[in-house]
């Protein structure tokens, strides 16, 4: 296995703080990295020496095979989730998916425009991870973001809002698809070019870290830093998993690898595609999981976050997971191979979820009915919010450029350009 | 949080007191401009007391008595230094990323001594990777910090461009203003002695069209703690640019506590016949040939425009209105550089004020080469000074 070659990595000396050092084999096998949580240790695909060849086959290595079978072995043991929150979990994929899709029809009615990135088929990475987090906890994202933001909280019709370009949007309209915010549910955004966010993620961890170790409060709060496999390949993804683990810095790194950079795939454009092998490199736990079967990604989403919160430092979790529809809705996703879409289609997370939660008798059909009832509702209410909010006014176009307007600087008759009248009106000259 | 901000205008005494030696500058009076009020909400209260108003007790005569002087005397770095540690002791979320920054000082020696005082994690240390190290500081002011990113040499901030574009300046924007970004970027930049093409960069022309964020460039001891103060203390993202060769500048600076505006620029000299716009280097090859041209008979006003985005319209129209001639020398390339920009803003203004073009005295379009001799005729020289000020003057 490649953890032993790994084993006699040296850990870089720790800043300051009083923790053991931890030899890198330890915690790479599964057992140990799962800590307490008793499992069978099946439930994660692990590293076996794959060929080369094999690499090379157009699916990669099914890991979650074994889901369903998994599931009956486990009849007898506890199950993995309680009512209440199976029922979150699939109110939040639910909601997921009909945004989306709702997203989609909007743009083809030229509700929205430019370029718009959807989510579906990879709703259980989302939720898996973002479900298990505080509200103090920070997430930061990529041009796919509309979920992301959905499951951190925001609320549908602010996200519809804002993607309708509209004054009431998450950011006034002045953002749009790709750049979802918000400071109150602590969502990073939102970011146009890949691996632009993973260093705004590894700063908000280091801000925990300084409030731990600088001003001595009881932080904990931990960061999920979201971006896909193209992203791998990408200068700012290796430089952010030194710096994270050489200062044990509590981020998780989310791979979602769906298998496509736009028309790229990642076994053409990847030297070695098993994106999960990276961290060791860093001295961090790489794991890779199954992302169409949110239990199995909830499980290690729940070990990699509370060893962030413990101070242990980060894990990257690479996420096996396939997008339903194209990069955009301007991609005509001429390139992937039928058969492909067809093999993950049968593995539709939402799907699987609600077929765990009805074997296991945890809800009835009924109950999940009236959830997805309820969304659609919420995300017609949220068209409608949306239809009917102000578009933004010219007085907007100057505002937030900068935090202190006096940034745009002095006139020439003394004074300070923001406080031309014309300022407001967004027609002053600056 | 207190947010003091003053103006402060540095005159020199007369003309015949000269002490303009390459690299001292003495004692001089300090009067302080007119102090502008705005009526734009501006975070905190005044503190009362603690700081005052005027930054020095007036002193008209004799600045020659070394022992009852006032204030006291540090090279450039130490006083960017000082700037850093008074910001640093009065707000603890203020903090500092760089390479070798920590444990080595600073390779300007900025920061010199600072990780022992604070800490490894206040002055971190950071491995070669600008861009990422840059973003890590966006993402720490998103979240409560106020970072300061030091550039070992500024030229190396290319590497971060993505976040400093992106991030740094627009982010406040798309996020709708939810979030503020209050970081620092600073380092040293500029043609030194030799140092090669690649470190010899002047990025302020690259940045200046960047949306969201200010430029100030600082050129003495004085005002290089004044603009670092208000740099941190400041909501904005500020790019505070450094010059490699005036690190060991000495001056006595006050020791009350005092900062400076980030937005207006400083009178150097006063004067009656052209306006010459400077900033950092450049202004000490202008005010060595201003001693050239007083003796030859001019009287060249003297402006360091201090702040390069946004322009200080107010100060530089003012001069404009009186000498009608303009004059802008700089060390940014011709193409695209601060002084084309300068350029067009004056025209754009001023232009019914104008007796003659503007003349905008740029180094070569060329990467600085390593010969002594063809790195002096890439940069602006005084001699050339002298004869464009002659020039504009005959028109």
């Amino acid at each position: 296995m490649a953890c032993s070659a790994t084993a006699k990595i040296l850990q870089p000396l720790s800043i300051r703080s009083a923790e053991k050092s931890e030899s890198c084999g330890k915690m790479l096998s599964p057992s140990s990295f799962l800590g307490s949580t008793p499992l069978p240790k099946k439930l994660f695909s692990v590293n076996k020496t794959i060929s080369p060849l094999a690499r090379r086959s157009a699916t990669i290595v099914a890991v979650s095979s074994d889901v369903v079978k998994e599931k009956k072995l486990k009849s007898t043991q506890n199950l993995l989730i309680t009512k209440e929150e199976g029922l979150v979990l699939y109110e939040d994929m639910y909601l997921g998916r009909a945004f989306e899709d709702m997203c989609a029809q909007m743009y083809y009615r030229g509700k929205m425009f430019g370029f718009v990135h959807l989510y579906n088929g990879q709703e259980a990475v989302s939720t898996g991870f973002i479900k298990l987090l505080k509200k103090e906890d920070c997430v930061v994202s990529t041009y796919r973001d509309h979920v992301h933001a959905l499951s951190k909280g925001v609320p549908a019709r602010q996200v519809m809002s804002e993607l309708f370009g509209k004054t009431t949007g998450c950011c006034r309209g002045q953002g749009g698809s790709m750049h979802m915010f918000s400071k109150e549910h602590n969502v990073l955004g939102g970011f146009a070019f890949i691996g632009e966010g993973i260093p705004v993620a590894t700063g908000a961890a280091f801000t925990s870290k300084y409030k731990r170790e600088v001003f001595k409060e009881d932080c904990d709060e931990v960061t999920l830093a979201f971006f896909g496999d193209g992203t791998c390949n990408n200068g700012q993804f290796f430089e952010c998993l030194n710096m994270a683990a050489l200062w044990k810095l509590p981020i998780v790194f989310v791979v979602e690898n769906n298998l496509w950079a736009i028309g790229m795939s990642h076994l053409r454009s990847t030297s070695d595609p098993q994106i999960w092998k990276k961290g060791p490199a860093f001295g961090m736990p790489g794991v890779h999981v199954d992302g169409m079967d949110v239990l199995k990604v909830r499980e290690v989403a729940k070990e990699a976050v509370s060893r962030a919160r413990r101070g242990e430092g980060p894990t990257l979790v690479e996420c096996e997971t396939y997008r339903f529809r194209g990069h955009s809705l301007a991609d005509p996703d001429e390139l992937r191979d039928p058969a492909e879409k067809a093999h993950y289609a049968t593995r539709d997370p939402i799907t699987a979820l609600k077929k765990y939660v009805i074997e296991n008798k945890l809800a009835s059909e009924a109950e999940l009915k009236a959830i997805e009832k309820k969304i659609d509702e919420e995300i017609e209410e949220a068209v409608e919010f949306a239809d009917e909010s102000p578009v933004p006014e010219r007085s907007q176009l100057l505002e937030n450029v900068f935090a202190d307007p006096k940034g745009f600087g002095i006139g020439p008759d003394g004074k300070y350009r923001c406080e031309d009248p014309k300022f407001t009106q967004g027609t002053a000259q600056v | 949080m207190a947010a003091m901000l003053q103006s402060l205008g540095v005159t020199s005494a007369s003309v015949t007191s000269n002490k303009f030696t390459a690299f001292s500058i003495n004692s001089l009076p300090v009067i302080r401009s007119e102090s502008r009020t705005v009526s734009v909400a501006i975070n905190g209260t005044r503190k009362a007391g603690k700081v005052t108003t005027k930054a020095v007790a007036a002193q008209a005569e004799n600045p020659t008595s070394a022992a009852s002087k006032p204030g006291h005397e540090l090279l450039l770095f130490e006083a960017l230094r000082e700037g850093l540690e008074e910001e640093m002791d009065r707000d603890p979320r203020v903090c500092v990323f760089g390479e070798d920054v920590g444990h080595y000082g600073g390779s300007y020696k900025v920061t010199k001594g600072l990780a022992d005082k604070y800490g490894d994690l206040r002055v971190l240390d950071t491995p070669i990777a600008e861009n990422s190290f840059t973003g890590m500081a966006v993402g720490a002011a998103m979240t409560g910090l106020r970072p300061i990113v030091e550039g070992m040499n500024m030229g190396f901030l290319l590497l971060a461009f993505n976040q400093i574009s992106d991030n740094c300046g627009m982010l406040h924007y798309t996020s709708g203003g939810q979030f503020t970004i209050p970081t620092v970027i600073r380092g040293p930049g500029g043609v030194g002695r030799q140092l090669g093409a690649e470190h010899s960069q002047r990025l302020e022309s690259y940045f200046q069209s960047i949306p969201g964020i200010q430029m100030v460039a600082c050129s003495t001891p004085y005002n290089a703690k004044g603009l670092m103060k208000a740099a941190i203390r400041s909501e904005n993202p500020v790019v505070l640019f450094e010059h490699v060769l005036l690190y060991n500048l000495k001056e006595r600076i006050p020791d009350e506590e005092y900062v400076l505006s980030l937005e207006e620029a400083e009178m150097v000299r006063p004067g009656e016949h052209v306006t010459i716009l400077t900033y950092s280097r450049m202004r000490y090859h202008v005010m060595q040939a201003a001693k050239t041209l007083v003796n030859k008979g001019y009287d060249p006003e003297v402006i360091d425009i201090r702040s390069l985005k946004p322009f200080d319209l107010y100060t530089i129209g003012n001069s404009v209105k009186k000498t009608h001639r303009v004059l802008i020398v700089e060390e940014c390339m011709r193409t695209g550089g601060i002084g084309a920009s300068l350029t067009a803003s004056i025209n754009e203004n001023f232009h019914d004020y104008l007796d003659a073009p503007i003349v905008c005295l740029s180094s070569q379009d060329v990467p600085t080469p390593y010969a002594g001799t063809l790195e002096e005729w890439t940069v602006v020289q005084p001699a050339q000074i002298v004869t464009a000020v002659e020039q504009l003057c005959k028109q």
